[in-house]
């Protein structure tokens, strides 16, 4: 219970610094993916707020802040060093929860051609999947989608807003 | 190879007609002859042309409205199409005067020529016992004081624009000595809604936004569509499982299935020009490579490059011989050429920056692309990637199609941080550059042939 409430805490905390940067600079926001459906949350009968072990909230409260996604830089789709600690933390989750699956979404900044994107969209994901896997999930949990350009999470058209759109999201699934 | 040209059939001038005659002007595949680079001649004048409403001799009422009001519209769409080529000056039909039966056949030069007008278009609208409409058309040069075409459509009322711009197309065919082009269809992506959720639906209207259509509602994603080369079906992209897919929707039916069974992503699709061959590109493992796949459906896909790297996008040669599309295998987005079979692949692009969204003009002159170096512009360069120029010039062009005459061309613009689209129309010369008129936003846009 008191690890239930701790995490709940910091979900919190990150909620509340969103919302606060939010209103000043919109670019500098990357947005909890609220443009991904992350299925219907289950609702085990806890008291509101209380994160679901297992739940995409519980996954999201274990990877922390932007551990769902790692950042590419501009046509690239390598797995760097960052991105390799961000997976890592995904994995063990994922070692919690072996009946879970999940979807790597793959996402371009604006300044790509729309069928480039979409090729390299898939990349990205893929090359998400692939460190995944060769963490020791199985390959079979996760799918992959490409987005090319269309959903980014920054709306801006500078450099930073499209650092943020240059990502691969994991979502869990039931 | 689908090429049209209008065949105008002139009648004697002599046997004192008391009233015109028609022919049905007749579209036919021209020769197939070897591609030529055409110079554009960019000085090239505006010419004034001088469009009074029609004359409806008798008013009859036709479920598209009254002749008389019918006569007027269809001097206003030959103007607007003549106007949004960029290569007339048309005058009227607002603020000219109402012209008689007997002047459509002999025209008051003096008049005209008193208008500043360097060349006439008269006609008239009349409605048939079997509820059809003749719409005939006559274009006269006020230099020489000659009848320079005449044609005449029998039509069913609901087309009666279809008389319209097959008669601006003879005119502009007549007068520029290009294939004719605004009597046809596009697809197109209508988009609305917040940047990060933007809803897009597959569209299609004529070429100058006139009866337009939603096809899908939105719900799912839609992306790249291209109407077949007979106009019954649209290829595009659609995220209705989830994931891209390609499907071939019917426009009579209303029903679409997917062009293969595979659960890959598929994406980029393009027809053959005998709308036979559907190319695509498809992603396996994170890998995208060209593959093209029977249209009819139920083949096994061929896949035409197996480079590491993105291959993706393509669009064939008129003769469907050959195959331009994208390779960042290089290092970066660059535009190669291969044979159908996948045979003989080659770099062809050169210039500064990145190249990418090749498209093969229908007269297999010239290949248009996106060229990305900084800012997204639209270009054209020779199939052998000489001659490379730029038409035009803002933060984000992308995505040329080609007008069936393969001397205009339209692109999507998207604007810096709204990320609102629009539909652009630009000609060769590059001067000639409009938004198109459409509902809502619009994005990847696809020109079809000449309707027959």
């Amino acid at each position: 219970m008191t690890k239930t409430m701790k995490t709940l805490a910091l979900v919190l905390l990150a909620t509340t610094a969103l919302a606060a940067c939010g209103k000043k600079k919109i670019d500098n926001i990357p947005p909890q993916a609220d443009n991904t459906d992350y299925g219907t949350p289950q609702d085990n009968g806890g008291g509101a707020g209380q994160i679901i072990p297992g739940s995409q909230e519980d996954f999201l409260a274990a990877v922390g802040m932007n551990g769902d996604r790692i950042f590419f830089d501009t046509d690239r789709f390598n797995v760097d060093t960052a991105d390799q600690a961000t997976l890592q933390s995904q994995a063990q989750w994922l070692a919690r929860y072996p009946n879970k699956r999940i979807v790597i979404e793959g996402h371009c900044d604006e300044r790509g051609t729309r069928d480039y994107n979409l090729a390299l969209g898939e990349r990205r994901a893929n090359a998400a999947k692939n460190y995944l896997a060769s963490l020791g999930v199985d390959a079979s949990r996760i799918q992959t989608v490409s987005y090319g350009k269309e959903r980014p999470a920054a709306e801006g058209s500078n450099e930073q807003a499209w650092a943020q759109n240059r990502r691969a999201v994991t979502i869990t699934v039931m | 190879m689908k090429k049209y040209t209008i065949l105008s059939l002139l009648l004697a001038a002599s046997g004192g007609l008391a009233s015109p005659q028609f022919a049905i002007a007749q579209t036919t595949p021209a020769d197939d002859s070897e591609p030529e680079l055409i110079e554009v001649d960019v000085e090239a004048r505006v010419r004034k042309v001088a469009v009074p409403s029609f004359v409806s001799p008798t008013s009859a009422e036709t479920p598209a409205g009254n002749t008389n009001a019918l006569a007027r519209q269809i001097a206003e769409v030959i103007a607007s199409d003549l106007r949004g080529s960029g290569l007339f000056e048309p005058i009227g039909p607002s603020g000219l005067r109402a012209i008689t039966l007997g002047e459509v056949t002999a025209p008051e030069y003096g008049y005209w020529k008193g208008r500043n007008a360097d060349q006439l278009i008269e006609g008239f609208i009349k409605a048939g016992a079997d509820g059809n409409l003749t719409v005939g058309c006559y274009l006269y040069d006020l230099g020489t004081t000659q009848e320079v075409t005449r044609l005449g459509f029998v039509v069913p009322p609901k087309e009666w624009r279809r008389a319209a711009h097959k008669c601006a197309d003879a005119i502009y065919s007549k007068m520029t000595g290009e294939l004719p082009f605004f009597d046809s269809r596009i697809a197109y992506i209508a988009e609305t809604g917040p940047k990060g959720k933007r809803v897009k639906r597959l569209a299609i209207m004529d070429s100058d936004g006139a009866n337009h259509r939603f096809i899908t509602n939105g719900q799912a994603t839609a992306l790249t569509p291209r109407f077949s080369p007979n106009y019954k079906s649209i290829l595009y992209l659609s995220y209705q499982d989830g994931n891209p897919r390609i499907y071939v929707y019917d426009v009579d039916s209303g029903k679409q299935r997917l062009i293969t069974a595979s659960k890959n992503p598929t994406f980029a699709p393009r027809w053959s020009p005998d709308g036979q061959t559907i190319l695509y590109s498809m992603a396996v493992g994170g890998n995208t490579d060209v593959y093209k796949i029977t249209a009819a459906g139920g083949g096994t896909p061929v896949r035409l490059t197996t480079a590491p790297g993105i291959d993706v996008g393509g669009s064939f040669s008129p003769d469907g011989k050959q195959v331009v599309f994208e390779s960042d295998r290089g290092g970066n987005q660059q535009v190669y050429v291969m044979s159908a079979d996948g045979g003989n692949q080659k770099r062809i692009s050169f210039g500064a920056g990145r190249h990418a969204t090749p498209e093969w003009s229908p007269r297999g002159d010239l290949i248009a692309f996106t060229r990305i170096a900084g800012d997204f512009r639209v270009g054209v360069m020779s199939p052998d990637g000489s001659g490379e120029r730029m038409l035009t010039d803002s933060w984000q062009d992308e995505a040329p199609t080609w007008a069936p005459n393969g001397r205009v061309i339209q692109f999507f613009r998207t604007e810096k941080n709204s990320g609102k689209t629009g539909i652009w129309q630009v000609d060769l010369t590059g001067r000639n550059e409009r938004k198109l008129p459409t509902p809502v936003d619009g994005s990847d846009p696809a020109w079809g042939p000449v309707l027959p």
